[in-house]
């Protein structure tokens, strides 16, 4: 039932969320960018869980507090970036050029 | 069941361990306690002896049993790969136990002369040490039981002859002389490595009974194999043995201390050639051309030798010249198949010629004493600082002519006989092949010269007026007992020496015959009619009578003038007193040319130029060139990187999809 649909959108999401990392200059907007693309996978997940067994379901609750973790270690990173750069602009931030 | 075994032969390996100890035990002494003269002087003296004493021993042994088959020890398996089987072990027969009475007589006496020699020389401890680790080598080498086993003492005894000849290393030119030996005696030992390979290629076996009892079978006698074997042999006992070309170290290494100059450079281990081919005899027997070349170069440097002897001021020159002479001697006269005459010279000669050393180390002693009481710089080895020393060192004076005697070969003393046995094989053989008389000649023109520069040897230093110097000669004494002891004792055994192989009796013949039995298929008998063979005789000590009497007649000791007065020396006296310019013409047209090869060809082209230019530096250019191109991918920018991560899993993902 509607899983053509479902997967439909969820890779669509995946891909918006692809192309925000790779367009995008703000961290904070790429790492919003990431938990797109983890969600997007979390819709794939529940969409075959209707044909798999239950598992995918649960795997989703992995997926949402390791996202959680995630997002608190990059806001955290990000916010120490900014106190030492006085930007979030990643193209400004290439230390290791070779 | 070989007869000796359980015997004393059992025991052989004493003979090389005692040395060594010795050397251990001085060479520590030598950093510890360098002043410990005393316990240097026991142990260094002691072991050597007890070696003398188990030598006796052994001998004794080999006598009562006469064994047929060569006794040999083999203590372990040392070089066991693939086909090669190579034992550690030592063969106890005739030949060896010859050797081996001979090396560790004349060691101890060389030994305890010494004593007095070195009694004042800082490096004493040193100097036994090295002297002790000498014998022991030379023993491996004289009882090694296969090739491998000798070349090791072959080499060892090379490594203790640059130590002792390098012995004051503070003095450049003493250092240089003990390099040159060794890196001569390398060319040699290039030969002695191919005929072992090539012995082992054809016959597979290295041990001397198998190889020996393999040859008459498994090489074509005559055949090009046997003779390259034979050459490349013969091409080691050229160096070790100082023969042309290969001769210039032996004079240079007269740098070193004289006792060293008798045991290394005069009786022991530059006969170890002589003593090569007599243990090689087979191969040699099976190629008549390389026994030609033996011969052939042993009669040219026994001639060569004795014309640059004429000429030389330097009593140690003289004798080094002459060593090189009688070597050559020896090799004519395993040249010409009489292996026993050649050994019997090499025992003789080791006599005679220690004598003649130790005699020379005394005077030599003894003059530099007086110098150094005079605080004067005058040369100490110039026979032209001599004369008339026979007043003030009466027995060295004796001993030394007894030894004259025997190098000019006037009967009955020991160098007569075994001079003569070996010019008169070399006739015998001249009887077929007149290429041998040609040797013999050249021996018989050699042992003219040989009494002549004996005799002018000990006529300038002996007698005549003294010229040493007026405040010098008080201190002219005889040198002490234990210098004056082992004159004596040589002296008796060279008056003796001769009985070992008297003319017919032919003793050592007869005892080395289980070892050459199997060479007599090949050579022809010596034999010579009665009456030729005293002809030859008389003859022989009539050369060495008139060589004697000319010296006596036309040099005048009371004309001689030191060596600052002396005149210019023109035309061939000139070049002989140069040398020949050998060591020129080596310098010119061997080392320069070797020397600009490897600077310019090697160093400057091939290291400098291609390993350092396209292999150190060109790597490193490489390595940073391909890092530079790298280091372009790595922009700092994240989005980069994402790009790259995009397209790796997208890569990842279309190959698992596949």
């Amino acid at each position: 039932m509607l899983l053509g649909p479902s997967l439909a959108v969820s890779a669509i999401l995946f891909s918006i969320g692809v192309m925000g990392v790779l367009l995008r200059r703000n961290a904070i907007v790429i790492l919003m960018c990431i938990e797109l693309m983890l969600n997007a996978v979390n819709l794939t997940f529940v969409a075959l869980s209707q044909q798999l067994g239950l598992d995918g379901q649960v795997f989703v609750f992995f997926v949402m507090t390791v996202a959680a973790a995630e997002a608190a270690v990059g806001l955290a990173i990000i916010i120490a970036l900014y106190r030492h750069r006085d930007t979030v602009n990643l193209q400004r931030i290439n230390l290791l050029r070779g | 069941m070989n007869p000796l075994a359980g015997t004393a032969a059992d025991w052989v390996g004493l003979a090389i361990l005692l040395p060594f100890a010795g050397f251990l035990a001085n060479g520590a002494l030598a950093f510890l306690k360098p002043k410990a003269k005393r316990t240097v002087s026991v142990i260094g003296v002691g072991s050597v002896v007890a070696a003398f004493v188990v030598a006796v021993a052994v001998f004794l042994a080999v006598r009562a049993a006469h064994p047929a088959a060569p006794y040999v020890q083999t203590f372990w398996s040392w070089i066991p790969v693939g086909d090669l089987s190579v034992n550690a072990g030592l063969q106890v027969d005739q030949l060896s136990v010859v050797m081996l009475l001979v090396v560790t007589g004349v060691s101890s006496l060389i030994h305890l002369f010494s004593v007095g020699y070195m009694h004042d020389d800082p490096g004493y401890a040193r100097y036994f040490a090295y002297l002790n680790l000498f014998v022991a080598f030379m023993l491996v080498l004289v009882l090694g039981a296969s090739f491998p086993v000798m070349f090791i003492g072959w080499e060892g005894v090379g490594l203790c002859s640059y130590l002792l000849i390098g012995f004051w290393f503070e003095e450049k030119e003493k250092a240089d002389a003990g390099l040159k030996a060794f890196l001569v005696n390398r060319i040699g030992d290039v030969g002695f490595l191919i005929a072992m390979f090539l012995i082992f290629t054809h016959l597979g076996t290295l041990d001397f009974r198998e190889t020996f009892a393999r040859a008459p079978q498994g090489l074509a006698a005559g055949g090009g194999t046997v003779t390259a074997i034979a050459l490349f042999l013969f091409m080691a006992c050229v160096g070790k043995s100082a023969q042309i070309p290969l001769y210039v170290w032996l004079p240079d290494a007269m740098a070193g201390p004289t006792p060293v100059s008798a045991l290394i450079h005069a009786a022991t281990m530059v006969t170890a050639g002589v003593y090569l081919v007599a243990r090689a005899n087979i191969l040699f027997a099976m190629a008549p051309v390389a026994s030609a070349v033996v011969a052939g170069v042993g009669a040219l440097t026994a001639l060569f030798a004795a014309t640059i002897g004429l000429k030389q001021w330097d009593i140690k020159k003289v004798l080094a010249y002459s060593t090189i002479s009688q070597l050559g001697y020896m090799f004519v006269g395993v040249g010409v198949g009489a292996y026993a005459s050649g050994m019997f010279h090499l025992v003789t000669h080791a006599f005679f010629k220690a004598l003649l050393f130790l005699g020379a180390g005394s005077v030599i002693h003894v003059m530099h004493q007086a110098y150094h009481h005079t605080h004067r710089q005058a040369d100490a080895q110039d026979m032209r600082n001599m004369g008339g020393l026979a007043a003030y060192m009466p027995w060295t004076a004796r001993t030394m002519w007894v030894a004259t005697l025997a190098i000019a070969g006037i009967p009955p003393l020991a160098g007569f006989f075994s001079k003569d046995g070996i010019l008169g094989a070399a006739f015998a053989r001249g009887q077929g092949q007149p290429f041998y008389l040609l040797v013999w000649l050249l021996g018989i023109v050699a042992a003219f010269l040989t009494a002549f520069y004996m005799g002018r040897l000990m006529l300038y230093t002996f007698h005549g007026p003294n010229r040493t110097g007026d405040l010098e000669r008080p201190y002219l004494t005889e040198a002490p007992w234990v210098m004056t002891a082992p004159l004596i004792v040589l002296a008796a055994l060279t008056i003796v020496g001769g009985a070992l192989n008297l003319p017919h009796v032919e003793t050592l013949r007869h005892w080395l015959e289980p070892l050459t039995a199997q060479s007599a298929a090949f050579v022809p008998d010596l034999a010579l009619s009665g009456g030729v063979e005293i002809g030859l005789m008389v003859g022989a000590a009539l050369i060495g009578i008139a060589g004697l009497w000319l010296a006596g007649r036309i040099l005048k000791p009371e004309a001689l003038l030191p060596p600052e007065r002396a005149p210019q020396e023109t035309g061939f006296a000139k070049l002989l007193l140069e040398k020949y310019r050998v060591d020129e013409f080596y310098r010119r047209f061997i080392i320069e040319p070797l020397v600009w090869f490897a600077r310019v060809v090697l160093w400057k082209g091939v290291d400098a130029g291609l390993i350092d230019t396209a292999g150190v530096n060109g790597s490193a250019a490489l390595a940073r060139g391909l890092g530079w191109i790298g280091s372009r991918i790595e922009s700092g920018q994240v989005g980069t990187y994402v790009v790259f991560f995009l397209i790796g899993a997208v890569a990842v993902l279309a190959a698992l999809l596949k």
